[in-house]
């Protein structure tokens, strides 16, 4: 066994396995599991409300967390970083609140095909409350958005654009700065759904200069039901609440209220602070690694993946044809057989992978497969996990193949 | 995770040379149609699978109560295909409400609730799919065709 995946309890657990599906979830390293642990045992209390101790230490652990974030990310401040769920609650709150504040009738909100259906059909159902219109860029043939793609897609009526950094199949990263220039001059306001780009990249939300970044902890192997929204300071304050209730308010009689200033103000109801020590124990942990280690190996292990597998005739792969542009996703078809009968075989070969539409029809129909495979790595993963998925992707071949 | 018995010889043969995977009439997706051969009517349902947009269009040619042919078309996974197969395989020649039942006694067993063997022993065939039981991910495509028959021989009884 490599020594990173060492760092993780269920690797040492099944030390068969060749998890591949570290785009759905990473696992979780003895650090992060352990600084859970920690909280619940040593530090628990409901933070903010308290006048005690423990309140306090509650406090602090939850609001320490929010500050390493904050620097993870390069935001300029602490009140910029508000506690979700996951990456789907953060776009949904973009998408609900910022419409609200931006969008008139037959403005129009720019998103891509390529987007997960958490970036969407939030959209969907936003243009729709507000009689806007939703428009889509298409990618090249390597998976990016053209800034003549965008210039043409951008009106005077182009109020938002939402986009993917990178593509949960395609594995393809966007020229972000570039793209963002240009939607700024256009006074676009631009939000950004990094939860497949900061597994396998650095982010600086300032030199982006996004106006919004969304992704979930538990993509960066911090526990399940933590995410982040990061927003200008000057949205977040002109924004409407989102989830409304406990915690974010300041005064309320029998008809109205006043809201709580940034972050609180987006943070309705009793937080997860486990989850927010979790995560900040997983930012140590990757920095522990270094994110040079981390796109070093990721990217040699998506080459190494897309190179074997291409070599054999009767698979296909979607997207760029150098591989090591994939940060590690692999999405691939084997001829004549369905991706269902694909996971089911390769799982009882101790290799775990994902099958089916990806949370992206509109891209899958795009793609013109409807459905394929998808092997993506982590740092953790190594050469023998490739393997094992080269051998038995020959194998699963053979045996359909044995049966005609 | 030795899961690999449910990709057995029966399966494997059902999705590879399906016996009724063919037309009865000209029809996608509507309830009745006619049989451009013979001009019998043929009852059409399509089943769509949510999970992962599989579609089956299911046919059959219903005389005095009995399942005199049915065929099915579409694209899926090779548990849905063989499941489909097979089904056709053991309903054609059969009254309604013994197709009912053994549809009944399918969805039983892929679920884990029926585990009688000999009880199990009306399916013949379609027992090869009794290991999707242990692969709930997988539940829906086996039950795809016989969920959809169902549906349609219960809408065929309520008509009369
Ligand atoms: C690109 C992208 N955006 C958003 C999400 C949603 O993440 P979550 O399910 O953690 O909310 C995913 C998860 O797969 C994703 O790949």
């Amino acid at each position: 066994m490599n020594q990173y995946k060492n760092f993780f309890p269920i690797m040492r657990r099944y030390k068969d396995l060749a998890y591949l599906d570290n785009a759905a979830t990473t696992q979780k390293p003895d650090m992060v599991i352990d600084a859970v642990d920690n909280y619940y045992k040593q530090e628990n209390a409901n933070p903010l409300r308290g006048l005690y101790a423990l309140s306090q230490k509650a406090t602090e652990a939850y609001e320490n967390a929010r500050e390493k974030i904050a620097n993870f990310i390069g935001a300029a401040k602490h009140q910029e970083i508000i506690y979700t769920r996951n990456a789907s609650e953060s776009l949904n709150l973009v998408a609900y609140s910022l419409s609200d504040l931006l969008l008139k009738e037959n403005d129009e909100v720019l998103i891509s095909i390529m987007e997960h259906h958490s970036n969407m059909i939030p959209w969907q159902q936003a243009v729709k409350r507000h009689h806007a219109k939703l428009v889509y860029l298409y990618p090249d043939k390597n998976g990016l958005i053209t800034t003549d793609e965008l210039k043409n897609k951008l009106s005077p009526k182009t109020k938002i654009l939402s986009l993917t950094q990178l593509s949960n199949v395609l594995g393809a990263k966007q020229n972000l700065k570039e793209l963002i220039k240009i939607a700024h001059a256009n006074k676009t306001v631009v939000s950004i759904d990094g939860a497949q780009a900061i597994p396998h990249s650095k982010i600086d939300v300032q030199a982006l200069d996004c106006d919004f970044y969304s992704f979930s902890g538990h993509k960066i192997y911090a526990p399940m039901g933590i995410g982040v929204l990061y927003g200008k300071e000057k949205y977040l304050n002109e924004m409407p609440p989102f989830l409304t209730g406990g915690e974010m308010i300041d005064y309320v009689d029998e008809q109205t209220a006043t809201f709580a200033e940034l972050p609180y103000k987006f943070e309705a109801g009793t937080q997860n602070v486990g989850g927010a020590v979790g995560l900040s124990a997983a930012i140590d942990f990757m920095n522990s690694i270094g994110y040079d280690t981390i796109i070093k190996r990721e990217t040699e292990l998506g080459r190494f993946a897309g190179e074997e597998l291409s070599k054999l005739p009767y698979v296909t792969i979607y997207g760029d044809k150098d591989f090591s542009h994939h940060h590690g996703v692999i999405a691939f078809n084997i001829e004549g057989i369905h991706p269902h009968d694909v996971a089911s075989l390769m799982d009882s070969g101790d290799v775990a992978i994902r099958g089916g539409h990806h949370c992206a029809q509109p891209l899958m129909r795009y793609l013109k497969c409807n459905f394929c495979c998808r092997a993506s790595m982590a740092f953790y993963n190594d050469e023998e996990d490739i393997i094992k998925l080269v051998n038995r992707t020959k194998y699963i071949r053979s045996y359909f193949n044995g049966a005609k | 995770m030795a899961l690999n018995n449910i990709y057995n010889e029966i399966l494997m043969e059902h999705n590879a040379h399906p016996d009724h995977k063919h037309k009865l009439s000209t029809a996608s997706d509507c309830k009745t149609a006619i049989n451009p051969h013979c001009g019998d009517e043929v009852l059409v349902k399509k089943g769509i699978n949510p999970t992962c947009g599989d579609e089956i269009i299911l046919e059959l040619n219903v005389e005095d109560g009995v399942i005199k042919d049915a065929a099915f078309n579409g694209q899926g996974c090779a548990i849905s295909q063989a499941s489909t197969d097979i089904m056709v395989d053991l309903i054609i020649g059969k009254k309604i409400d013994e197709a009912i039942e053994l549809t009944d006694l399918f969805i039983k067993m892929v679920r884990g609730e029926e585990k009688n063997e000999t009880k199990l022993e009306e399916l013949d065939e379609a027992m090869a799919l009794k290991d999707v039981s242990h692969m709930p991910a997988r539940v829906k495509c086996a039950v795809l065709a016989w969920h959809t028959l169902n549906e349609m021989l219960k809408e065929k009884e309520s008509q009369k």
